[in-house]
């Protein structure tokens, strides 16, 4: 029983990255009916928002510091932040310290600046375009993207920490009543999967309960009746477009201090992503978070010691396994629409 | 001639002579000059010119023809690489049996994954291809590490058994050889500052690729390429007359895995290593870019778009910042530095944002790649015939 939740939980944190990833790309599937691959460079933008901030909140001046030595008797030289200056070292401390929750105020305005631009810049030329189109071009953008991100950042990954009251791990399954020592579980893939949720609500009470999300559904399901009732439907697409971009950059945000970002790793998360959507359901806001989840728990069962020993090597392959048969068995996905992408 | 119309003879021929002089072609600046460094007339890379060549033809054959757009064509060169060095390692260095053994493994397995896929088409067909794709890579990197050599890869030891060739001894290397003529031969001809090098294995794979180039003008041109054009025009239509479309779709799938398996025995035959990265799926997307640009569905577009990307990638990813000091150095030092930040992220190590770049203008502007770009530019040339004809009062009748 422990087992099966320790490996439930570990599939959360993945599951919520799956899931955020998706949840984009199927807003903008659904919205402008765009086949979108470079939502994974989005995701890494995203990320790397995180190390941008950091970057910035520990710009240093360098200070003589009288009352201590280097080994050569001089007075030491230090490196002071420019954010003591303006808000003491205390406080400078913290602020540095939480630099990646921070990020995700910083991310915002940028993804969805990079969503307009993109979305009004390229993609909106590509909506009467077959979907091969729409592929190779962005395709070439996340190229383009992570070999931007590439040279100014480097090809190494770059540790982004969490703050120091999330670091470490606790013990989840003495809470729960199991054995101490059972399940234990780091704090950050809690906060990370508690964020994710919370962004995922967001999301569908926007749409469900504003009257701007109420039009995007309209539209989402007949945008031309939208289009002569009057209501610029194409501006609110547009929008969502930011949000799905924001969507992806924030899930990369709070991924940076569980997985150090590296310029590569939005493609690793892509094609898996749609993976994630094509099992959902193209189209399918809830099978996509749905199929995130499940197959992000998939892969963890699947990486158990117990089941590498009876099927060496499945935890590589599941999640296209399962795609695979899911495609095969449902070809409209778990939760998909009828009449959406089937050819 | 050999059954074809005048015009493809032409395309035939023009290819088979730019094949077969490419050691001159490729090598126009002598040797020890600045320009030396954008000669490509070396082994190595006039051999990735051709094996690609074959690589995007036979990709072009499926997406150029049905449409279908794959995006797991790297897997079977890879299966195709790895069985090759498998004839290798237990048959014989002769590269015959290994180039045979990896177009047919890689038929089988094509044979295999095309069944599935194709009950599915559009962005389905793409994502399983990629699946599939993704899974060997997976596969080869991490569980199949006995047959597939995993995170090193593999190549020819001298104690393999090799059940033909007699033994070698202890510090004897296998080489790759055909009856005999090992790849790596080479005859070097100097002319003045020229250096010329005609290499053994590169007019093998050229021949391989002449050979290809030939049997996909006959598939184009055939009543099966036909059925093949219908289906990426209008498959629902081929279906109410009482066609099934499966069964050509899932024949060109094969013959590109076909290709794709041939293109990895060659490589394997010129360099007789493997690894699990020739699968990753990059290396699919390299030849969607390969034949999109060079224009997809028509028959040399392949070829030069594989040229072109190897050729830049080898070309371009040389320049460093020396060579840009040099270039610019005639300029006062302000613009010098200048442009040297401008250029200097799209070459060296910049080489993929060019690629990149490249790709989406192409995508962008000209969707029917260099070749429609080509014919966009004798468009140009031609459309003024007919005005300076006028004044002679010739008219020809509309036909």
């Amino acid at each position: 029983m422990d087992a099966i939740l320790l490996q439930i939980l570990n599939g959360l944190d993945k599951g919520s990255a799956y899931a955020l990833i998706a949840l984009g790309l199927t807003l903008i599937f659904g919205t402008l009916g765009v086949v979108n691959f470079a939502h994974g460079a989005l995701f890494m933008i995203g990320a790397f928002c995180a190390v941008t901030l950091s970057r910035i909140l520990t710009l240093s001046h360098t200070v003589i510091d009288e009352t201590q030595k280097d080994f050569l008797g001089n007075p030491l030289k230090v490196e002071v932040p420019y954010i003591y200056d303006i808000f003491g070292q205390t406080t400078g401390d913290a602020i540095i310290d939480w630099a990646v929750p921070l990020s995700i105020l910083f991310a915002i305005p940028v993804m969805v600046g990079i969503g307009f631009a993109m979305e009004r810049g390229l993609i909106k030329h590509f909506y009467k375009r077959p979907h091969a189109d729409q592929i190779l071009v962005t395709f070439g953008l996340a190229i383009v993207l992570q070999e931007i991100i590439k040279y100014f950042y480097g090809a190494n990954p770059i540790p982004t920490p969490a703050p120091d009251a999330f670091r470490g791990s606790f013990d989840f399954g003495a809470m729960l009543g199991f054995d101490p020592n059972t399940i234990i579980y780091p704090y950050w893939r809690l906060v990370y999967f508690a964020f994710a949720a919370v962004i995922i609500g967001a999301v569908f009470a926007f749409l469900q309960f504003t009257t701007f999300g109420m039009v995007v559904r309209a539209g989402m399901a007949d945008r031309e009746t939208v289009g002569l009732l009057g209501i610029n439907i194409d501006k609110r697409f547009t929008i969502m477009f930011g949000i799905a971009a924001a969507v992806a950059g924030l899930a990369g945000v709070m991924y940076t201090p569980i997985n150090s970002p590296n310029y590569h790793m939005g493609m690793d998360f892509l094609v898996l992503s749609f993976v994630v959507v094509v099992v959902g359901g193209m189209g399918s806001l809830s099978g996509a978070v749905l199929a995130g989840f499940l197959l992000g728990i998939l892969e963890s069962f699947a990486s158990m010691a117990i089941v590498l020993e009876t099927l060496p090597g499945i935890n590589q392959i599941i999640i296209y396994l399962v795609a695979i048969i899911i495609l095969l068995t449902r070809p409209r996905g778990l939760m998909g629409r009828k009449g959406v992408m089937e050819e | 001639m050999f059954g074809l119309t005048k015009r493809d003879t032409t395309l035939l021929l023009v290819v088979a002579v730019l094949t077969i002089f490419a050691p001159f072609i490729l090598n126009p600046f002598p040797e020890g000059s600045a320009m030396a460094q954008f000669n490509a007339g070396y082994p190595d890379l006039m051999q990735r010119l051709v094996i690609f060549g074959i690589f995007a033809i036979g990709f072009n054959i499926l997406f150029g023809l049905t449409g279908y757009l794959s995006f797991g064509h790297a897997a079977f060169l890879g299966v195709g690489s790895y069985a090759a060095i498998w004839m290798m390692k237990l048959l014989t260095m002769n590269v015959i049996p290994a180039i045979m053994i990896s177009v047919l493994v890689a038929g089988l397995f094509s044979l295999l994954v095309g069944w599935i896929s194709l009950r599915r088409s559009g962005i389905y067909f793409s994502i399983l291809t990629l699946a599939f794709a993704q899974m060997s890579y997976s596969l080869a990197y991490s569980v199949l590490t006995p047959i597939t050599g995993g995170e090193t890869g593999l190549q020819p030891k001298v104690n393999d058994p090799r059940i033909l060739d007699a033994a070698l001894t202890e510090g004897q290397n296998p080489r790759a050889n055909l009856f005999g003529l090992e790849m790596g031969t080479s005859y070097e001809m100097a002319v003045g500052g020229w250096i010329f090098t005609f290499n053994a294995g590169y007019y093998i794979a050229a021949i391989v690729m002449l050979l290809a180039f030939y049997l996909s003008i006959r598939i184009f041109r055939s009543p099966f390429g036909m059925m093949l054009r219908a289906v990426k025009s209008n498959q629902q239509r081929l279906n109410y007359t009482g066609l099934n479309a499966k069964p050509y779709t899932l024949a060109a799938f094969v013959i590109s895995g076909m290709y794709a398996g041939l293109a990895g025995g060659l490589l394997v035959a010129m360099d007789t290593q493997v690894g699990a990265e020739r699968m990753f799926w990059t290396a699919s997307g390299e030849v969607v870019l390969m034949t999109i640009l060079g224009g997809a569905g028509t028959l040399i577009g392949p070829v030069l778009g594989a040229g072109f990307i190897k050729y830049m990638e080898n070309i371009v990813s040389k320049i460093n910042k020396t060579v840009l000091e040099q270039w610019f150095a005639f300029m006062p030092d302000g613009i010098e530095d200048f442009f040297i930040t401008i250029v200097y992220p799209f070459v060296g190590k910049g080489w993929h944002l060019t690629l990149g770049l490249l790709f989406m203008m192409v995508v962008i502007f000209l969707p029917g790649g260099l070749v429609q770009g080509g014919q966009k530019v004798a468009g140009l040339f031609k459309r003024k015939k007919p005005v300076d004809d006028k004044p002679d009062g010739k008219t020809t009748p509309a036909e």
